[in-house]
């Protein structure tokens, strides 16, 4: 087998092997927590006898590894069991708002990762001087702040002052693409704000430490202009960190989304599994949790894959 | 001792103002956090600096006393998971072998999912209070302190003074206490800033999605949740609280950078 074909199976198979850790994690580390489901729902001030009768509704009396296999199982099926605090399917009710996540996320990540690759290329050329300053300020005030508080700032200035966007994203079946795009356009803002900073810093300092090798210094006594410096040597050799970078953020996204999705009342898995955990449903919050997991597991796999296929020191294994 | 730079020092400045103002909140605020003192969203006045909340309490003090259960969390937090994480860290690269091994998979494993996703499936199970809180954002920010310490650690574990005392016949604690702390420290001492940055952003995040410090009691983050409506209505009750979270981070981060750079630039340090 070639040696890289090789070498991403091994990656895969330790995602794999990851993923079902977690869910052990998940599942386990709950149930290692004191109180359990029963009690989560009823409360401390519980009578003996509810509690007992819940459980038993539940079925928290059979034995733990049953419980998790059927879990499991339930999950690779795609069969989420059903919510406790109204008894609906969790699969069903999940289905809608994973498409709507997934929608605003896609949109984030389409605007962000160009505009988030060209600054840090600007700010490299630039590197110490005015354009490079005021990017890397920006970027510093910007990490500093919370999803939520960025959100509120943004709706606070563009939606209530300027009256420029609806102040919340409400989105529902039926409409058409663009009536959909211009109700999550502040969302969009504001998560493009959250990993922008973070995407481009990375990008930058990735380019930077390219730009310090021999050849860089070979390319540039040569004559060759800067654009032409990093167009040419070193943008081809940073792509590997970049889009390590990009995987990395696109995952930081999936918890971005969690709380930009309340900030903006958008009807999607991050708001689900808020509600969830105010009312304590317990097997929601842990299909949720299970979902965003993977979710952000997966894309960390790619990245370590697309890095391994972009970098050709990693090609050839000594 | 070298100057201080600028952005250092405002940061060292702001950073210690907002620490005094929570340490005095009790003597500071000028009324009680829970006396309703007025109308619903109160302009600015000269009663009310900051105008009041969404049901008639004196906005400034709910900031003074919410900065004070920020900080306070914040600080709790990241000192459980400095003395946590070192401590698991320089055990494990002390002690190498399977023991290493089990402590750095497993810390993988917690680290492979979003710390906040965690934090959210572990509060749906227990019951929320500032203890608790407290316990589950230094356990969860533990890890990363683990993996900087552990990675500081097997460098410090090779050199002769440690192979020095483990021939002299000292005990595995003495060497973790006197050999590898010490040396260890001033990576440790860069990385306590950005912690401490990180706890206060989860807390607030958390009391904003409702699952944090619970009321009457409010920290920052769940200040802006009780004055976000208003914001649609065009009243920015929301924002102060908001603005306070990202000058704390901002401020501490300038102080951090620097620490950063002072102890990498010193022998020894990360940089060597």
């Amino acid at each position: 087998m070639h040696p890289i074909l090789k070498l991403v199976a091994q990656r895969l198979a330790l995602g794999l092997l990851l993923l079902w850790a977690v869910s052990l994690l998940i599942f386990f580390g709950v149930e290692a927590l004191p109180g359990d489901a029963a009690q989560a729902m009823l409360g401390q001030s519980a009578t003996p006898v509810a509690l007992a009768n819940l459980r038993e509704q539940m079925g928290l009396n059979d034995p733990l590894v049953g419980r998790y296999l059927h879990w499991l199982g339930g999950f690779l099926t795609g069969d989420l069991g059903k919510a406790m605090t109204n008894g609906q399917d969790i699969a069903k009710s999940i289905g809608q708002r994973l498409g709507n996540t997934m929608f605003l996320a896609f949109w984030a990540a389409i605007i962000s990762v160009p505009l988030a690759i060209t600054l840090g290329l600007l700010a490299a050329r630039y590197n110490g001087r005015w354009p490079d300053r005021l990017i890397s300020g920006v970027t510093l005030a910007t990490i500093s702040l919370p999803e939520f508080v960025a959100g509120y700032l943004v709706l606070y200035v563009l939606a209530v002052k300027l009256h420029l966007f609806p102040s919340m994203a409400m989105i529902f079946p039926g409409m058409g693409v663009f009536e959909r795009l211009h109700a999550i356009i502040l969302p969009v803002i504001v998560l493009v704000m959250v990993v922008l900073a973070h995407m481009m810093r990375m990008t930058r300092a990735a380019i930077l430490n390219v730009m310090q090798s021999a050849y860089i210094e070979t390319a540039e006594l040569k004559g060759l202009g800067p654009l032409a410096v990093i167009w040419r040597h070193a943008f081809p050799n940073a792509i590997a960190p970049v889009v390590n970078v990009v995987m990395l953020n696109l995952a930081y996204l999936v918890v971005g989304v969690v709380v930009v999705e309340v900030v903006f009342v958008y009807p999607g898995m991050g708001q689900f599994l808020v509600d969830h955990v105010t009312k304590r449903d317990l097997p929601v919050v842990q299909a949720c949790g299970m979902i965003f997991a993977a979710v952000y597991i997966v894309l960390n796999i790619l990245a370590d894959v697309i890095s391994i296929l972009a970098n050709p020191r990693l090609r050839h294994p000594k | 001792m070298s100057r201080i730079p600028l952005s250092a020092l405002i940061g060292l400045v702001i950073t210690g103002a907002f620490f005094f103002l929570a340490l005095t909140a009790q003597w500071v605020a000028p009324y009680d956090m829970a006396a309703i003192m007025g109308g619903v969203w109160d302009p600015i006045s000269s009663e009310h600096w900051l105008g009041t909340d969404a049901i008639g309490r004196d906005l400034l003090t709910r900031m003074i006393y919410g900065g004070q259960v920020t900080i306070f969390v914040a600080t709790c937090s990241t000192i459980l998971s400095f003395v946590l994480g070192s401590i698991l860290g320089f055990t494990a690269a002390t002690a190498g072998g399977w023991v290493d091994q089990v402590m750095s998979r497993l810390v993988d494993l917690v680290m492979a999912v979003p710390t906040l996703i965690l934090a959210l499936v572990i509060l749906t199970a227990v019951s929320v209070s500032v203890p608790t809180l407290i316990i589950v954002m230094g356990l969860l920010d533990s890890t990363r302190v683990f993996r900087l310490s552990r990675a500081v650690a097997v460098d410090i574990t090779v050199m002769d003074y440690v192979e020095a005392a483990r021939l002299r016949g000292e005990g595995q604690r003495w060497v973790i206490f006197n050999e590898i702390l010490p040396n260890a420290l001033s990576p440790l001492v860069a990385e306590l800033g950005l912690r401490f940055i990180f706890a206060v952003l989860f807390i607030s995040t958390l009391s904003f999605l409702g699952l944090g410090v619970q009321p009457p009691l409010a920290d920052w983050g769940g200040l802006v949740k009780e004055n976000a409506t208003g914001l649609v209505y065009g009243i920015p009750a929301a924002l102060a609280p908001a603005i306070c979270i990202a000058v704390l981070a901002i401020s501490v981060n300038l102080v951090a950078d620097w620490v950063l750079a002072r102890t990498t630039s010193l022998k020894g340090g990360r940089g060597g």
